[in-house]
């Protein structure tokens, strides 16, 4: 015993470096897979306070863009009202069924809360946003965060007034879209080599892709209603030894002057996923 | 001043600096991340213990994460040079006793070519083994050499200016020992 204690006393140095070194490497690799670490709703609302100050004065610079995006918005949201479109008296009219969307609250799927953006990254590998939202907000893990331009990323740390995001731009996004041209569907993934592309994968070469086609969101996830602009088509990188293509997807969001954007609550998810695991248990 | 002011003082702007600046700068290339907050520990007194050092590496890593949402990453790189840094001086400057004279160190404690080689071998250390952590995760073999080299070079020039603009005065202590 008395020569552990020795041993300790002689190597004190070289043990706590050692110490040090696995409480970090802990911290590492248990955040990679679950995105929580000692600390890190605390330290979300410190940083998150730091970061408010900063963009105070950033907000400034990038006034013009912000406006020009959500005035694109605007554009297009009104482009979809019902007003817009009408077709000559005939038989055949076109007619937009108004009750699900005004009276029939319990209908409503998507709730969605807008959030000031007061952190962000696009230079490392794994980028996250700070938004400024947080549990008293009601935003939760796992909900879908979109921008003005199209999808931004998925809530994987709520604090409580701020909340971190996973963005698109991150190693380990994930997300199955859609091509609007042909309703193939592919994962999008991030190769992390520049922030105004990402991959696509797994569109068979069957189907005819475009430079310039659109990817959307689907209605398969409960991340983001569907329709939502993942981003377009670049570049199409020919690959001989697979049966699928690997396309090039500039992204619909510009993550580097992004300030405001929206947090998507599924309000009909806890009912679907309850089905889905009780479905799963019957199969078992 | 007193030198505990400074450091604290220096802890938080080189950490400010890194995040506001250096990390929100548009990437010239995906090998090149500008990295400077490491010098604070470069430029932390002689007096300091090994283990305060390393722990004082292990929570300037750690404050840097949380703002990066990286916990554990930084904060290995600096444990590590930090843990490694007396013994680099130990063999620089073992005959003068510098570091009983000076309170840093620094080129006008140790001398220029010294000095270049414990920030040159320090900063490869740092780099080294930051993008070894990053690598395990995601990337290829060619990225991690490439961003050792190409960040390594960065930093080192980021160094240069730092020395240069904000040169730190050192005055000679007699009578220390």
């Amino acid at each position: 015993m008395r020569n552990v204690f020795l041993f300790i006393r002689r190597h004190f140095n070289f043990l706590f470096f050692l110490v040090l070194q696995i409480i970090s490497l802990s911290f590492l690799f248990r955040f990679n897979k679950y995105h929580e670490a000692a600390f890190l709703s605390v330290s979300t609302e410190i940083t998150g306070r730091v970061n408010e100050r900063y963009n105070n004065i950033e907000y400034y610079f990038q006034l013009k863009k912000t406006n020009e995006a959500l005035v694109q918005e605007n554009l297009r949201l009104r482009q979809q009202l019902k007003e817009n479109y009408e077709a000559p008296d005939s038989l055949r009219r076109l007619i937009r069924d108004t009750i699900r969307t005004d009276t029939g609250r319990s209908f409503l799927k998507y709730q969605i809360m807008e959030a000031k953006v007061v952190g962000n990254s696009v230079t490392s590998l794994a980028n996250y946003l700070t938004i400024h939202r947080g549990f008293d907000q009601g935003v939760r893990p796992n909900m879908g965060v979109i921008g003005p331009q199209g999808i931004v990323g998925s809530v994987v740390n709520v604090s409580k007034n701020f909340a971190t995001v996973q963005s698109m731009l991150h190693n380990q996004f994930r997300y199955v879209a859609r091509l609007n041209h042909n309703k193939e569907t592919g994962t999008i993934l991030w190769d992390g080599q520049s922030p105004l592309y990402v991959t696509m994968k797994g569109i068979p070469k069957s189907v005819a892709v475009q430079k310039g086609d659109t990817v959307l969101t689907t209605q398969l996830s409960n991340l983001y209603p569907a329709g939502v602009m993942v981003g377009t088509v670049a570049d199409i990188i020919p690959d001989a030894s697979s049966n699928f293509y690997t396309l090039k997807i500039r992204t619909a969001t510009n993550f580097a002057t992004l300030e405001y954007a929206y947090v998507i609550d599924d309000l009909q998810y806890d009912e679907q996923k309850k089905l889905e695991d009780s479905t799963r248990k019957k199969i078992q | 001043m007193s030198e505990l002011l400074k450091n604290i003082i220096r802890f938080i702007l080189f950490i400010l600096v890194q995040v506001f600046i250096l990390f929100k700068m548009p990437p010239l290339h995906r090998f090149v991340t500008p990295y400077l907050y490491f010098l604070y520990i470069l430029w932390l007194p002689f007096s300091l213990s090994r283990t305060a050092l390393t722990f004082v590496g292990f929570f300037y890593g750690l404050c840097l994460d949380y703002f990066t949402k990286t916990p554990g990453l930084h904060a290995a790189a600096c444990t590590l040079i930090a843990y490694v840094r007396p013994f680099v001086i130990g063999l620089l400057i073992s005959q003068e006793g510098a570091d009983k004279n000076y309170i840093a160190p620094s080129f006008v404690s140790m001398g220029w070519a010294p000095y270049a080689t414990y920030v040159i071998v320090l900063t490869l250390l740092h780099h080294t083994y930051l993008v070894l952590l990053e690598w395990m995760n995601f990337g290829n073999f060619v990225y991690f050499l490439g961003k050792v080299i190409a960040s390594t070079a960065v930093s080192l020039l980021l160094i240069l200016l730092t020395e240069l603009l904000f040169f730190r005065k050192q005055k000679f202590r007699t009578n220390t020992i």
